[in-house]
């Protein structure tokens, strides 16, 4: 009898391989510190739930930083305060492993407050334990957020004031206001009474995980007489005495496993899961090359071939789906182009505009600083940006909402009076339809084919779908039905 | 198949998810945001986790946590989120974790604002973290390689154990442009180091830290000479016209794609300039540099930013050419007629 109860967890390595320094078989933890008594809790634990080869354990920055000195399982080390966060990372990706985070006071409720508020919100199904020794150990003794009122540390030679530092963080007080833990108690590593509390309060909080109920978290009052430069049994009794009195102990959240009334969370939406190559594809939006969704490029003029252009409105305009189609049409037509939005907060009411590029060749700059082709929806868009078209290009104007003329007598104005058009279709937001319409109709570059197979792509809604195809087909008879007035170097098209 | 035509930010995740991609951990930025977009829209349809994180902090620290359990994983941000996630990148480069980063660079420094720019290459490049480390740097400069070089990214964190950044702007990130997509990758390497709950691998330990200077130094000597090895295998990057081109331009990013433009327009005024565009911004292309210097007589570089990628490049000549940087801050793109000047200027002091 006597022999198993001296025997070493099995969840331990028999001799410490990975600390360096003479002595392989004791730790790195100073006389009467509390860490050596928490570790053999957890490792016995491991031992007698059978989940040694499962578990992974996560170190901190601070005293505990070398864990993976002692526990014979798999080992991951943290960032300071970000234990919560790797083992979300790490039990989201191996929902059958046992992860236990393991922090301490400065880890926890200081730089990494926010990890393991987050974490324990989400409901985590991990493991936490919270060393709190009211002091940062490893790094010299500095104040915690967990010090208590006038204790001496070396950042707070005078003491901690609650006028420059504030009160000592509750850390299992606060979390348990949250919905998600299922678990939550502090206890204390004293006397023998204590340390069997601490090893049920492990147990639970290991075995919840295991069962898959959730976040659980054990505090654990823990003696650092290092770092309070007193010696291990005044440090016990300071414990005791002094930081039990305003970390009271006990438990502070307690599910017990079954959900109580209204604590059942609603089912999130469920998901079919594809996984084939094929199914894979599909979702991505990928289709087989279909030949009835290739267009033969028209033999536009000239002047309209691999045009540069320029889409600009107000807000609501639709001028980015304008310009989206004209781009879509074209890749359907097999030829090159891009299509950059203006963005942020532009989008958000306020003018938008948009740049696209049609090119039998690799285009180079998206940016379309000296544009072939103008889209002036309203009329800060042509003030803005008429004189932007180069010499001989194209302006199509919105002239239901422009009253003015091009100004420029070296350009081609084709005027037309898109939102009327639209108006009189009944769907005042086609009038960017209409212009796509007019666009294909004078330049000849897009055929009809390809954009009403863009629209369609695009253009999800299936209400809109009729009246788009009658704005565009509107448009386009519009320009075709016009006469060209040519006069000087001044094309018109009334 | 059939092209899609795509924002470079969608591009992204449908390359991650055909790289199988098993985790995505973000938080939401402008000029970033439709990459964590699309992970919640794709990610789980295909089994795999996305989260939002409480801060991009623990976005990278998340992906940590996965990429030690042997996934694939990923996170995107953008200059500000990048700088939260500098802790994260040192810890899994000491670590060794294969991760991948993807930066959407917008105007800084600070809150800047959202429009394209180029200022992250010294914290991506030179290492924005603490320690002696380096990333692989991929620079997409158009929607198609947003998605190839995120599934390229993918093989290389996990050929060489580093994390690698995707290096792009904002509006490579917003442009829309056509993109075939590439068939899911169906064969992934074994990873015996990885912890993952299992008996095979319960001795392992993901660690950055080593106590011992001795031991420190040996395990910094180990990154350098994976480093060395990396530098002289995945070099990357693309010529227009450098066989006869008396001035090499260079940029990368949406840059590059203006530079193309600018030796087009150059070209066609018989003005002999050529474009070096490097894919890969670590390792960097010194080597062709050199090699280009001899026939090339001057290295023009720009960039939107205060001058960053330039001082490679002179590293690279070491004195043997010179450089000239013409670069735009605060969102502003270079336009091709404003980098025409700049070169027919330097056509003009050549010939005289």
């Amino acid at each position: 009898m006597r022999k198993d109860i001296l025997q070493k967890p099995k969840s331990f390595y028999d001799t410490f391989f990975r600390k360096p320094g003479a002595n392989p078989q004791s730790t790195h933890y100073c006389p009467g510190c509390g860490h050596g008594v928490i570790h053999k809790l957890i490792a016995e634990a491991m031992d007698d739930f059978g989940i040694q080869e499962r578990t992974i354990m996560i170190s901190p920055v601070g005293c505990s930083v070398f864990a993976y000195y002692y526990f014979d399982c798999g080992n991951v080390q943290a960032a300071h305060g970000r234990a919560p966060a790797i083992a979300t990372g790490l039990k989201r990706a191996l929902p059958d492993s046992i992860v236990i985070s393991y922090q301490g006071d400065g880890d926890l409720a200081g730089i990494g407050g926010n990890n393991i508020l987050q974490a324990a919100n989400r409901g985590e199904n991990i493991t936490v334990i919270f060393v709190n020794n009211a002091i940062y150990g490893m790094t010299g003794a500095q104040m915690a957020p967990t010090t208590l009122v006038g204790q001496k540390t070396t950042t707070t030679p005078l003491g901690r004031s609650v006028e420059n530092e504030g009160y000592p963080l509750r850390m299992s007080e606060l979390l348990a206001t949250l919905k998600a833990p299922v678990y939550i108690e502090r206890v204390a590593i004293t006397d023998a009474k204590h340390v069997m509390q601490a090893r049920k309060a492990i147990r639970k909080a290991i075995q919840n995980q295991i069962e898959g109920r959730g976040f659980s978290m054990v505090e654990a009052l823990s003696p650092c007489p290092t770092g309070w430069g007193v010696t291990p049994c005044e440090a016990k009794k300071w414990v005791a005495e002094v930081m039990a009195e305003y970390f009271k102990l006990g438990v502070y959240k307690d599910k017990n496993g079954t959900p109580q009334n209204g604590e059942s969370p609603p089912p999130g939406a469920k998901r079919e899961i594809v996984t084939t190559k094929k199914e894979i594809l599909a979702l991505l939006g990928a289709k087989e090359e279909a030949t009835d969704h290739k267009f033969t490029q028209l033999q536009a003029g000239e002047n309209y071939q691999n045009p540069r252009i320029k889409i600009a409105g107000f807000g609501g305009q639709g001028v980015l789906l304008l310009g989206r189609l004209l781009s879509e049409a074209a890749m359907l037509s097999d030829y090159h182009t891009t299509w950059l939005p203006s963005y942020g907060p532009e989008m958000r009411g306020g003018t938008a505009h948009c740049h696209v590029n049609i090119s039998n060749k690799r285009i180079g700059s998206p940016l379309v600083s000296e544009a072939d082709v103008l889209f002036a929806m309203n009329l800060p868009s042509l003030d803005k940006f008429e004189n932007e078209v180069r010499k001989g290009g194209v302006i199509f104007v919105n002239s239901s909402l422009i009253q003015r003329r091009v100004k420029r007598k070296d350009v081609e104005a084709v005027y037309v009076p898109a939102t009327g058009i639209a108006d009189n279709l009944g769907q005042t937001k086609s009038a960017n339809m209409v212009m796509l319409g007019a666009y294909a109709g004078y330049t000849g570059l897009l055929s009809l084919k390809s954009i009403l197979a863009a629209a369609e792509s695009v253009v999800k809604r299936k209400e809109f779908k009729k009246v788009n195809e009658k704005a565009i087909k509107t448009g386009m008879e519009f320009v075709r039905n016009r006469k060209v007035k040519r006069s000087e170097s001044v094309v018109e098209l009334h | 198949m059939s092209k899609l035509f795509i924002k470079g930010n969608e591009a992204v995740i449908k390359g991650a998810v055909l790289a199988g991609c098993r985790a995505f951990y973000g938080y939401p930025i402008t000029p970033a945001s439709e990459i964590a977009e699309a992970a919640a829209k794709y990610f789980p349809q295909v089994g795999s986790t996305f989260l939002q994180g409480e801060s991009e902090v623990a976005s990278i620290n998340m992906v940590y946590g996965a990429a030690s359990a042997g996934q694939r994983a990923m996170t995107a941000s953008s200059g500000p989120g990048i700088s939260l996630k500098q802790e994260g990148i040192s810890y899994s480069a000491g670590a060794e974790l294969p991760l991948v980063v993807i930066d959407v660079m917008r105007g800084g420094p600070g809150l800047g604002n959202i429009a394209p720019e180029q200022g992250d290459y010294n914290q991506i490049v030179k290492g924005g973290g603490h320690g002696n480390y380096k990333l692989i740097v991929l620079a997409p400069n158009c929607a198609q390689e947003m998605c190839d070089l995120t599934m390229l990214a993918f093989e290389l964190a996990d050929r060489y154990r580093i994390p690698v950044v995707v290096l792009t702007d904002g509006f490579v990130g917003q442009m829309m442009e056509p993109v075939e997509l590439p068939e899911p990758v169906t064969e992934f390497p074994q990873k015996t180091w990885i912890v993952d709950g299992t008996a095979k691998t319960s001795r392992n330990l993901i660690s950055s830290i080593e106590l011992e200077p001795e031991d420190l130094e040996k395990h910094n000597l180990k990154l350098q000479e994976k480093y060395k090895k990396i530098s002289k295998a995945e070099v990357r990057y693309e010529e227009i016209q450098t066989d006869d081109a008396e001035l090499i331009l260079m940029g990368y990013g949406i840059v590059s794609r203006v530079l193309q433009s600018v030796v087009e327009e150059a070209r066609s005024r018989g003005l002999r300039a050529g474009l070096l565009r490097p894919i890969t911004l670590w390792p960097f292309p010194a080597k062709r540099i050199q090699e280009l210097s001899g026939a090339a007589k001057l290295f023009f570089v720009s960039e939107m930013s205060n001058g960053q990628m330039v001082d490679d490049v002179r590293l690279a000549l070491e004195g043997r050419r010179p450089t000239r940087f013409y670069g735009r801050m605060g969102g502003v793109v270079p336009t091709t007629g404003e980098i025409l000047e700049q070169v027919k200027k330097i056509f003009h002091e050549l010939r005289t």
